[in-house]
């Protein structure tokens, strides 16, 4: 609880009117989309530019008060939920695209600029920002830089962090930097850019960020592989890649996925497949139309029992929506619904797919899978029900031989959600110890009062390694 | 001591009444807040959400924050438009969730005042009564055209509500008196088809003439149209302000009165009452007894636009009369496009009329703010909304804003007035314009 005398300060700096606690309020910001998390803030505040943000960060220095920033909680991780109350720090003021610079190709926008409301914004101008979460028609641009935000496009695109040229960052001290320039080359000093994305509000706040944009292509299709088994699926991916094609998007769901996507969309996806997999390609009109052919005719040696292509731009965002919304037609099943992200090399999403089966069933857990499998980041996805404590341990045991498995083969814990609080003991499996002390001196140097989102990313003590039975 | 008494009351409530299986299958993915009118129009504030209210019943429930006024300001802010259901792939019943809960407060939370009083007068007496409302309507064409406002000040009807009443006065129709004879069934030549015609208490007073309208089309594409006798309110505005037990009286008493009768359809043409008559198996799934009557009841239920087009009004030459060309756009009712998920069969009826240009509305898929009654209880949320929205409607450049509900249709009106266009705009049921601008062949 926060003295009286305390809030009046915020609501003299931010106006009464951007300074909420009713009981309503403080209920609203705690949790994010992470099942099993949830905790109350003091107070929420709602800064209308960098000056105010920065003096909120110094009323919270001197009064010891965490720091939560939020774009619209969409975190898979609880990188949002404040674990140890304080204030969460909203963007709803600052949400404006600031300006568009059709010379450089950047964009400039506030960190609370919703995420599809950019792509609507460049795409009309005739060009294009990559990065795509499937839960971009609500997350905020400010969320994606600070967690990295991957997306259906990673493969051919990249991530979040290939699109930051520029960032304005106020410190946990208060002072506010910006890096980077609206510059392909820029090698002055360390790269704080790249330091900030993806940090998890752990180190600073974002409050204005300049993004790299791309010319929009100007033809894509979209082609539907449906398999009756996952390895033919599996191997389809890497058979692809390998022919030296890749496409904008290559996205997979498995059996489970599939039935509980097509009960809520009913976009008549195939009921009995054992996988689907999502094929777009996008560029001039003849490479697409080349590369599709290739990736046609490398689905049918592959042994996909029907290919179906997309017959307008319709069907193609509907197959495309149908995937973003898999996480949350898999909530129907069970009361909780756990989703990881663990990440291999591409080249083994068959043997990651076969393990995850595995583990399932040596946990006597359902894991449903989908993912980018194009670059090798799988979401499987376990429902279940948090009441179930004997349940929520076999889960948790299971993802636990999932991110070991996965670091095994090369791959990470988490590929796009972040680590948050829900992944922190998991880091050191990735990072090791010595990478693992390097992160926390860098944490330690910028913010030294630990006030910075505290509780995420860094874990008191590192989860025990299961010991993997492999074969 | 007795607010204490009052939050394990409606915590006790809601363990009983809202499920808790409903409220689990809520992921938090927030997919519902761009849906949400009242996220949108209170800038982003997640405590205005679904997904927040959601959080909030739930916590309520398991005990985690008491019931307080911040709660119910949440609850009672939401407009039960339910465009968070069609947005929600983890298909969570909200509106449901929210009537359970309405219900336990209401229940148990001594009523405000004003609240009571308003509430009181538009239930108890204008909604439960046709003939209360025949004269209470028949009181405000009396104040429009004396213009003595004392009466009604004192007769209690429109004073004791906001200034909004007084904005709404100037927009009402013309109020004539229902020439649709209840217990009659108006015949048509080819009788392809029987309905039960459902008039509702709003369309059958303030919009007679759509209901005349409505039989008239209807007996053209060949149907016989009964009108049951002793229909009354569906109980809509009762049960999405938590008076469910009035709400039940309503529905048993229909349930009765059309069943009475084997037809093919029970037709309305008001989507909030459609979408309400629709889930009487839902409002009376703890009456075992009358359970599978409400399920044919509702399963007859089809609103008017669904009905013509599947009569085929579609495949007749439709244009408008004295070859004029006029630009026509659409608002959709929230609970007819939300609840019963009826999106395109009125447009293919306006795009299929000659001499009309149908422009989509771009934001026709969100609530107007009317709501019910919601525009007099919460009208400064409710003209936001209805501002922002003529923004829109006036961009269409349209000379007919067309819509299926009679509240939608008034705040139309409302809006048209509000915006300074009603020179060259103006509000209609899609039924009243069929009939005074459209050939049918």
């Amino acid at each position: 609880m926060l003295s009286p005398a305390i809030i009046q300060e915020f609501e003299q700096l931010c106006g009464k009117e951007n300074v909420q606690h009713s009981s309503a309020t403080k209920l609203a910001y705690s949790y994010d989309a992470t099942a099993n998390f949830q905790a109350l803030p003091d107070l929420v505040v709602s800064p209308r530019n960098t000056e105010e943000v920065s003096g909120i960060v110094k009323l919270c220095q001197k009064h010891e008060i965490p720091i939560v920033p939020r774009g619209s909680g969409t975190n898979l991780a609880a990188g949002t939920t404040p674990t140890k109350g304080g204030v969460v720090l909203l963007f709803r003021h600052m949400n404006h695209i600031l300006e568009l610079d059709e010379e450089n190709l950047t964009v400039t926008v506030q960190p609370g600029v919703i995420t599809d409301e950019l792509h609507a914004f460049v795409e009309d101008k005739g060009l294009f920002y990559p990065p795509d979460p499937s839960s971009g028609k609500i997350s905020t641009l400010g969320g994606n830089i600070s967690e990295n935000s991957g997306g259906l496009r990673g493969l051919k695109y990249g991530v979040t962090k290939d699109y930051v040229l520029a960032l304005e960052v106020v410190l946990p001290n208060g002072e506010v930097i910006r890096t980077g320039g609206k510059l392909a080359k820029d090698v002055a000093g360390y790269d704080l850019t790249s330091l900030m994305v993806g940090s998890e509000g752990t180190l600073g706040i974002v409050t204005e960020a300049t993004l790299k944009l791309v010319p929009k292509p100007n033809h894509n299709q979209t082609l539907l592989a449906v398999f009756d088994s996952l390895e033919k699926a599996a191997e389809t991916v890497s058979a692809i890649i390998a022919a030296k094609i890749i496409p904008a998007t290559l996205e997979f769901m498995d059996q489970g996925t599939i039935q509980v996507v097509e009960g809520y969309k009913q976009i008549g996806l195939p009921l009995d497949a054992e996988a689907i997999l999502l094929i777009e390609q996008d560029g001039p009109e003849e490479i697409v139309a080349s590369d599709m052919a290739t990736v046609l005719t490398i689905c049918e040696e592959y042994g996909a029992r029907e290919i179906s292509k997309a017959k307008n731009e319709q069907e193609a965002e509907d197959l495309r929506r149908a995937r973003k919304d898999a996480l949350s037609c898999l909530a129907q099943l069970t009361p909780t619904t756990m989703l990881e992200d663990a990440t291999v090399p591409r080249s083994e999403i068959a043997p990651m797919v076969r393990e995850i089966i595995r583990i399932a069933e040596k946990y006597d857990v359902r894991i449903h899978t989908f993912g980018h499998a194009g670059d090798g980041n799988l979401h499987p996805t376990a429902v279940t029900d948090a009441r179930n404590e004997e349940e929520m341990k076999r889960v948790e045991d299971a993802f636990a031989e999932i991110f070991e498995t996965a670091v095994n083969m090369g791959g990470t814990i988490t590929g796009e959600h972040g680590v948050g609080e829900m992944k922190s003991s998991y880091l050191e499996w990735k990072v090791g110890p010595s990478g693992l002390a390097i992160m926390q001196s860098i944490k330690q140097a910028i913010d030294p009062n630990n006030m910075m989102n505290p509780g995420k990313m860094f874990a008191k003590s590192t989860r025990k390694r299961v010991v993997v039975h492999n074969g | 001591m007795a607010e204490a008494q009052l939050h394990v009351r409606i915590q006790e409530g809601f363990q009983q009444e809202v499920e808790e299986e409903k409220l689990l299958d809520c992921m938090r993915c927030g997919f519902c807040l761009p849906a949400c009118p009242t996220y949108l129009h209170s800038n982003f504030d997640e405590t205005q959400s679904p997904r927040g209210r959601i959080a909030l019943m739930k916590a309520v429930r398991d005990g985690m924050i008491p019931f307080d006024d911040s709660i119910e300001e949440s609850l009672d802010l939401c407009l039960g438009c339910r465009a968070c259901e069609p947005a929600c792939p983890a298909g969570v019943e909200y509106g449901s969730l929210l009537e359970s809960a309405r219900n336990v407060i209401q229940r148990e939370k001594k009523q405000s005042m004003t609240e009571k009083v308003a509430r009181h007068g538009a239930f108890k007496h204008l909604f439960k009564n046709q003939r209360t409302m025949e004269r209470t309507t028949g009181l405000i064409r009396f104040y429009q055209k004396s213009g003595i406002q004392a009466l009604t000040r004192k007769t209690g009807v429109l004073s004791l509500l906001p200034s909004i009443m007084k904005d709404m006065e100037a927009i009402l129709p013309i109020i004539d008196k229902s020439k649709i004879k209840k217990g009659h069934t108006y015949e048509s030549t080819k009788k392809t088809t029987k309905v039960a015609f459902f008039t509702g208490c709003m369309m059958d007073t303030i919009f007679s003439q759509t209901n005349q309208s409505t039989v008239k089309l209807l007996q053209q594409l060949g149907c016989d149209v009964w009108v049951p006798e002793n229909q009354v309110c569906c109980g809509a505005l009762q049960g999405h302000s938590g008076e469910l037990d009035m709400a039940r009286e309503n529905a048993i008493q229909n349930i009765e009165a059309f069943l009475a009768q084997d037809v093919d359809y029970i037709v309305n043409n008001a989507g909030g009452c459609g979408a309400f008559l629709s889930e009487y198996d839902h409002l009376l799934k703890d009456h075992p007894a009358l359970l599978e009557k409400a399920k044919a009841f509702s399963e007859k239920t089809i609103d008017i636009s669904t009905l013509i087009e599947k009569l085929g009004i579609t495949g007749r030459s439709l244009k408008l009369k004295n070859g004029r060309q006029a630009v026509i756009t659409y608002q959709d009712s929230c609970h007819l496009r939300n609840v019963n998920r009826v999106v395109d069969e009125p447009r293919e009826i306006m795009q299929s009329i000659d001499g009309a240009t149908y422009v989509e509305l771009p934001t026709a898929n969100q609530c107007c703010g009317s709501a019910g009654i919601y525009n007099l209880i919460h009208t400064e949320m409710s003209m936001r909304i209805l501002d922002s929205k003529m923004e829109d409607v006036k961009a269409t450049e349209a000379q007919f804003l067309l819509t299926s509900n009679p509240g939608c249709l008034l705040q139309m009106k409302l809006g048209i007035e509000k915006a300074g266009v009603s020179d060259h705009m103006e509000a209609m049921h899609l039924v009243d314009f069929l009939a005074e601008y459209v050939e049918v062949e």
